[in-house]
């Protein structure tokens, strides 16, 4: 992936813009020797590299506040950092930008159960806001397998989902208000407790504009109490078809499971070497989780397992105790190590028509003959979202960029059929430059436009989301503006 | 002017040199806008329902009754609950879908399910320079760049002119149950409702009309589940006068008053909307001193009628939400959210940074100022 080339001007006045940042931070906020900054040179998209300018780390609304006014005053690109998980680089550092990061920022401001929110600094980990609700039996629906280390500043930027979305939805649809920093250091409040927009729905747009529009330093997000219990049932079938059919008669029953998940063979044979949870060898297995009391639980799994009775399962497990659901979840939630076990690989995210999936899993199977590159193939199949797994070699010359060719391939595939290249990891750098395939050039300027109103130097992540061609004009405006 | 076509609504905008006042089925107008009709029906109809994907496209235009028909024989529906708001606003017609999108209308079940913007999966639109635009898609989960979906929906057409939008669809549930508890003030009703939506029992329903004093407490699912769950609500309110209504017609007409504001339809006056935070709903409405009231979203939501050229924000004082001014004309003096000719916008003012990004979104959008000027700024 190309990245533009670092502003010199920038470079050659490091020295001015780190004394400058280091009058408004205190002592060990402001990271600028290489050795310190190479930690902050990539993401989880580890295939890109570059350390940035310099790594801030405010532990405050005014410190971020302080940070980007001067940084906007000096024109220089800052490149937001939750926690560094992004799988498609929306953390990676240009070396003429300043990364923020808001790791320090993890305080949880206010906790009201009886409005049901949750307010914190955006610092804080997804998976210790549902912890500090848990005494009260309340969680923070949305939980994308990074849960334990990705931060909610970056769950915002990227309006992350998981694997329960089907019943609870994504950031957007449990994220009730944010305090954001504007480039040029404005501080805005948008939404709170109450539940709609007075005008139009800003934080609607911020949600998923990856660290471009703003910082959202604090967030009010929505809590929920507890289900009473929940159980999965695990389900074989002898074709990938089959399994597809079944996920779309139980979402026609009317059973709405809170996950429904997807593996096909050769995940789980990885899987299987890998956590050895027990699971059967068939070409494809779902997961179904369903919540409630435990007879309600006892009902939903009936009306699933007649449902899948008619497509002939070659194995169906019901968990009877917490110690038989914890196996059928844990080959699921070992894929990705599994994966990692036996090769590199790249995991993709786009979404299609749950009714596309017999075709467009046929597809990848036929492309990965091809492109002579195995796949995998694990993903939330109730909304669609798949995750196709490419295992390649990265020290073989020339694979990573087979690797990714094909990935594009899968993900133009994914928007042929109705779908779209990213369902919850985002565009970063990495589907940046596939934009096109998806969008109208109308389509990316009403988007583009709205960047303009919140950023209007294109300074925050600049090289991101947008092909590097459609924002050149941006970019290159902003630069000789200076 | 009324485009059958999106291409034909692409040249009607680029040609317009006067203000546009976008129309759906006009059954939810908010506020005064000047300015040449321009209907939305001609682009109607269903283009895509995929029952298995809970998913339903369809032009702008589209009658609500025709959508709801079709999700009907498919025995599914449109979960955010699309209230009717003919009765409150005297008001005659049809929905449309876009119109409702443009609202961002969202019933009682907001609270569990969400917002209309909530289920949105996908728009297209006609910006106020005539480019036609598409975002979001069909799909369930996508993040494929910025979301002007949900920019879109509640934008009152100020940002464009909807051509075409896409829905998830639910299936309806087997079963419902509302649990009426009887004698309660405003205060003790929001405690009520935020325990009972603080419960793992799937509340999707909250709303207490104060003149009744009846508090309303609905749940959905499977038969067996909701009679279950109906028993352990109750027993959250011991000692309380409480009764039960499970017929399924005789619900279903309780929430759609709730829904469509029936406490308030055929009264004179003002009608407000407030979002608030629901524990602060009945120290609100003490201020409001409002002729009828009612509460819905566990209190997050106030409906309240006021004497007409009433200016609920000068009632209210600072509070932490927003009230809108759904029914009445806005011509008030001495009020503090009033502009300098003295009227009194249908919107709440946002805080002056907010406004102003919403105000140069507003004119990247529609640089001529064409589409309903004014509406909400």
């Amino acid at each position: 992936m190309e990245m533009p080339a670092p502003n010199a001007s920038i470079l050659a006045r490091k020295h001015q813009i780190v004394a400058r940042l280091r009058e408004v931070l205190p002592e060990g906020s402001v990271i600028s020797e290489l050795s310190e900054t190479r930690a902050y040179e990539c993401d989880a998209l580890t295939a890109y590299r570059c350390p940035p300018l310099c790594a801030v780390l405010p532990s405050s609304t005014e410190e971020v506040s302080a940070v980007l006014k001067i940084c906007f005053e000096e024109g220089v690109p800052v490149v937001p950092r939750g926690s560094g998980t992004s799988l498609a680089g929306g953390a990676l550092p240009t070396a003429d930008s300043v990364i923020l990061g808001v790791a320090k920022m993890n305080r949880v401001l206010e906790t009201d159960y009886a409005n049901r929110f949750i307010r914190v600094q955006t610092g804080r980990t997804n998976l210790s806001v549902s912890g500090a609700v848990a005494e009260e039996d309340f969680f923070y629906a949305p939980d994308p397998s990074s849960q334990l280390a990705c931060a909610i500043a970056g769950n915002i930027a990227m309006n992350s989902g998981g694997a329960h979305c089907l019943k609870y939805g994504v950031t957007t649809n449990n994220l009730m208000g944010v305090t954001m920093v504007l480039m040029d250091g404005t501080v805005i409040e948008l939404g709170g407790a109450h539940l709609d927009a007075p005008g139009l729905d800003l934080l609607g747009v911020i949600c998923g504009s990856e660290g471009q529009l703003g910082v959202v330093t604090e967030a009010t997000l929505r809590i929920l109490r507890k289900p009473e219990g929940a159980r999965p049932v695990l389900m074989g079938f002898a074709a990938n078809e089959v399994a597809g059919e079944c996920v779309s008669d139980i979402i026609k029953a009317g059973v709405l499971p809170v996950a429904i998940e997807f593996m096909d063979r050769p995940c789980i044979e990885a899987c299987e070497a890998f956590a050895k949870a027990g699971y059967p060898m068939c070409e494809a297995l779902l997961i179904v989780e369903v919540e409630g009391s435990e007879a309600e639980i006892a009902e939903q799994l009936e009306k699933i397992i007649e449902i899948a009775k008619r497509h002939n399962p070659v194995e169906l497990r019901e968990a009877r105790d917490e110690d038989e659901a914890g196996r059928i979840w844990l080959g699921r939630k070992s894929a990705f190590g599994a994966m990692g076990q036996i090769n590199d690989y790249m995991c993709l995210d786009g979404t299609i028509p749950v009714s596309s999936l017999p075709h467009v899993l046929r597809r990848i199977g036929e492309m990965s003959e091809e492109f002579g590159l195995k796949v995998a193939n694990v993903f939330h199949a109730g909304d669609g979202n798949m995750h196709p797994l490419i295992l390649f070699n990265a020290n073989e010359e020339g694979q990573l960029e087979l690797c990714e060719r094909f990935g594009a391939e899968i993900l133009k595939l994914c928007v042929e059929v109705g779908g779209c290249l990213t369902g919850e990891h985002g565009v970063g750098i990495e589907k940046r430059d596939l934009m096109h395939t998806q969008y109208a050039p109308a389509d990316l300027e009403a988007q583009m436009a709205v960047k303009d109103v919140f950023d209007p130097h294109w300074l925050l992540n600049p090289a991101k989301v947008f092909p590097l061609d459609a924002s050149e004009a941006r970019r290159s405006a902003a630069l000789a503006a200076e | 002017m009324r485009p059958e076509t999106e291409t034909d609504l692409a040249e009607m905008i680029s040609a317009s040199n006067g203000p546009l006042r976008i129309r759906g089925g006009g059954t939810r107008s908010i506020g005064d806008v000047a300015g040449a009709p321009l209907e939305t029906g001609g682009l109607s109809g269903i283009t895509l329902y995929e029952p298995g994907a809970l998913t339903l496209v369809a032009g702008a235009g589209t009658p609500l009754a025709e959508v709801e028909a079709a999700l009907d024989a498919e025995n599914q529906r449109l979960a955010f609950e699309v209230p009717d708001m003919r009765g409150l606003l005297g008001a005659q017609g049809t929905s449309t879908l876009g119109g409702i999108v443009a609202a961002n209308a969202s019933g009682p079940r907001r609270i569990a399910s969400g917002a209309c913007r909530d289920f949105l999966l996908g728009v297209r639109f006609v910006d106020g320079a005539g480019s036609i635009v598409s975002n979001g898609g069909r799909v369930m989960k996508n993040v494929t760049g910025y979301d002007l979906v949900k920019l879109m929906a509640g934008s009152h057409g100020t940002l464009g002119v909807l051509t075409e939008v896409s829905f998830k669809v639910l299936p309806k549930p087997e079963a419902a149950a509302t649990l009426v508890l009887h004698g309660l003030s405003d205060t003790e009703a929001v405690a009520a409702m935020s325990a009972a939506l603080g419960a793992p029992y799937d509340v999707t329903g909250a709303a207490h009309d104060p003149a009744a004093r009846q508090t309303l407490l609905r749940i959905e699912g499977f038969a067996r589940s909701v009679a279950y769950r109906l028993e352990r609500l109750k027993a959250l309110f011991p000692g309380r006068e409480i009764t039960e209504e499970t017929g399924a017609a005789a619900g279903a007409a309780l929430w759609a008053g709730v829904r469509d504001a029936a406490p308030l339809q055929g009264r004179a006056g003002d009608v407000w909307r407030l979002s608030c935070t629901p524990s602060d709903a009945p120290e609100l409405a003490t201020r409001l001193c409002a002729e009828a009231l009612l509460y819905d979203w566990g209190g997050g939501l106030v409906w309240a009628l006021l004497p007409e050229g009433t200016d609920a924000r000068t009632r209210l004082g600072a509070f932490k939400g927003h009230a809108t001014r759904v029914r009445g004309t806005g011509s008030i003096s001495g009020s503090v959210s009033g502009s300098a000719s003295g009227r009194v916008p249908a919107f709440h003012p946002d805080p002056a940074p907010v406004a102003a990004l919403s105000t140069a979104l507003r004119r990247r959008f529609d640089p001529r100022g064409v589409l309903n000027p004014g509406l909400m700024a």
